[in-house]
């Protein structure tokens, strides 16, 4: 059986490298992927950095302007913003990640089911689908942590149950492309079962798009999950993340702007950085401009 | 027509019932029994037994959501825990002011983004095109309750220009009305106006790059009309679709403007309804917003074939 597989050519490795050569020549990409990486690091770097506790305060340094001992500033409890906006990082870029993650974990069986069987499965998965995306995604993540508790799980939960059926559509629309083409009929023809056509014929070949709009929803999520912890949904004090320290700074904007303008800019910089990644891997994924 | 619309929504319906129960589990993920909150201190197993019949729990599921169903139906979406108003009534007060929100955030994005667009394919490939998509990626990544928060520091706190909250209907005093609504307005369009822009920009470049466009520079007419009556025209088609599905988006982006700017809408009443626990709204609001959503999308298919003669015939 092996023996007759490896006879089935996968068309995968060779654009793989191709796209990577591609990425390479997208400047805007590359300077996402920079900035991904910077905060990536910065948020795996947090404990061993030579920063304060972030969750510290310090009754002698209350809400203080950037200085040479506070580089970015304290907050309302004389916590070091600096550290908090790089242990901030970690909840940020995690519930970003992690609730894509769920997000792809369940969209994407729904949608080679529903794209490769067809018929009432097909129907069924469709609806439903539908529906949930009649619902606005914040709206209905706010609705499902509101429900669920208030909790940084909670609000990765509510994002990537919302973000899911993005998925479920892409998968079933760029499976129902790819299941007519030679290499799976002949996958069929020599009797392997759907589970295998599945795995190692149409999802190594529908990847690529689902890859890209990962990477953009990553960025949606970050702003939906600063969202839920701005509201008081996700991150609960005192740990930081940076929606909520945006919660805290609106109550001292006049007093202590920099408490408001750090985290903004962080949020900022990192969704734009997974768009620009996001653009890139598109345009070197892309077949049609090869 | 009027056989197209039925049809359209005649599909709608299990997408709705879909929706009614997604909705309807989502009381079910409550942590905790609500009973036996509602019964107190003492927990007096008559009172809870009363309590459970009277809300009609000990029912099997599929039974109460059935009676739960009925009562969406005839318009009965329970009561307000807070306000003690029925739900469909408080939504429909906050609604108007909600509306008034999106359709200056629809003019700010639609005065933004189209122009812009329109500019950046007529420009394809140079530095104004990819200004405009910087810009535009940059309307996009930044957290619109972020920059709310800094125009209000800036306009409202520094310059003292516009107000920084409030809200008064346009109908009482439309010169404040608008006054407080303008940053509001404009934060909540400018997201949109990505959008907007990079649609505009991909529908204008197919246009631009047709047949016809071409026979309209050869016969010698200005760049002008050549680009609005000739392209602009054709190029509106996908344009007015997205603006349907930007609908959600409008709906979801007020929810955090409105709390920046503590504006007593739809998107307010939300935030409140969830952080009383006032369950029942919470619930109203994902129907309504749902069920507006397809409505919105039924509409964009209508104005889409009225405006293109093409498809008119085929229906």
């Amino acid at each position: 059986m092996t023996a007759l597989n490896s006879t089935i050519p996968v068309p995968v490795k060779r654009q793989e490298s191709r796209a990577w050569k591609k990425m390479k020549r997208n400047k805007s990409a590359l300077v996402g992927l920079v900035v991904v990486l910077f905060f990536t690091i910065l948020a795996a770097a947090a404990p061993i950095l030579p920063i304060p506790d972030p969750v510290a305060t310090s009754w002698g340094a209350i809400r203080k302007a950037p200085s040479a001992a506070h580089w970015l500033g304290t907050d309302d409890l004389g916590r070091d913003i600096l550290s908090r906006m790089i242990w901030g990082a970690q909840a940020s870029l995690m519930a970003g990640v992690i609730s894509v993650l769920i997000a792809v974990v369940i969209g994407v069986p729904f949608g080679l089911i529903s794209g490769y069987f067809g018929g009432w499965v097909d129907m069924v998965i469709s609806r439903v689908t539908e529906a949930l995306l009649a619902m606005p995604f914040l709206i209905m993540a706010i609705a499902l942590a509101a429900f669920l508790g208030p909790s940084l799980t909670n609000a990765m939960i509510a994002i990537g149950l919302s973000a899911m059926p993005i998925f479920v559509r892409l998968t079933r629309g760029q499976v129902l492309a790819v299941k007519t083409e030679d290499y799976v009929e002949g996958a069929r023809s020599i009797g392997l079962n759907h589970v295998d056509i599945m795995t190692r014929y149409i999802l190594p070949n529908v990847f690529a798009p689902i890859i890209v709009q990962a990477t953009l929803t990553v960025a949606t999520a970050i702003i939906a999950e600063a969202s839920l912890s701005f509201l008081g949904l996700g991150q609960q004090a005192p740990a930081p993340s940076w929606g909520s320290m945006l919660n805290t700074a609106k109550n001292f904007l006049s007093q202590a702007p920099w408490m408001t303008l750090w985290p903004g800019i962080a949020i900022f910089l990192v969704v734009i950085g997974f768009n620009l990644l996001g653009d890139g891997l598109r345009d070197a994924l892309d077949p049609r401009e090869n | 027509m009027p056989v197209y619309i039925g049809k359209r929504l005649l599909v709608a319906i299990p997408t709705l019932l879909i929706i009614s129960i997604f909705v309807f589990s989502l009381q079910k993920l409550l942590p905790g029994d609500p009973i036996l909150a509602m019964a107190g201190e003492e927990r007096d197993p008559a009172t809870i037994e009363f309590l459970r019949e009277k809300y009609r729990l000990n029912d099997p599921m599929p039974i109460q959501y059935i009676n739960w169903l009925g009562g969406v139906v005839t318009g009965d979406f329970g009561i307000s825990l807070r306000t003690n108003q029925p739900v469909l009534e408080l939504i429909g007060q906050k609604l108007p002011v909600t509306i008034q929100l999106a359709v200056m955030a629809m003019f700010f994005a639609m005065i933004i983004g189209i122009p812009i667009g329109i500019l950046a394919a007529v420009k394809k490939n140079t530095w104004i095109d990819y200004t405009a998509n910087i810009i535009a990626l940059s309307g996009l990544s930044i957290p619109n309750f972020w920059l709310g928060i800094m125009l209000i520091l800036l306009v409202s706190v520094q310059l003292g220009w516009l107000p920084a909250s409030g809200y008064e209907s346009i109908f009482v005093d439309p010169v404040r009305s608008i006054e407080t609504m303008i940053m509001p307005a404009f934060v909540l369009g400018n997201a949109l106006a990505a959008t907007l822009m990079r649609h505009t920009r991909s529908a204008m470049v197919a246009v631009l790059s047709s047949d016809y466009i071409r026979t309209a520079r050869a016969k010698g007419l200005s760049p002008w009309e050549v680009v609005m009556s000739h392209s602009f025209r054709n190029a509106l088609l996908p344009v007015i679709t997205l603006l349907a599905l930007l609908f959600g988006e409008l709906l979801a982006g007020a929810v955090l403007t409105e709390q920046i700017f503590t504006i007593p809408g739809f998107g307010k009443m939300t935030v409140d309804a969830v952080f009383t626990r006032d369950y029942a709204v919470v619930q109203g609001i994902v129907l309504c917003t749902a069920v507006g959503f397809i409505l919105m999308n039924l509409l964009a298919d209508i104005a889409y074939v009225l405006l293109n003669p093409r498809l008119r015939a085929t229906i």
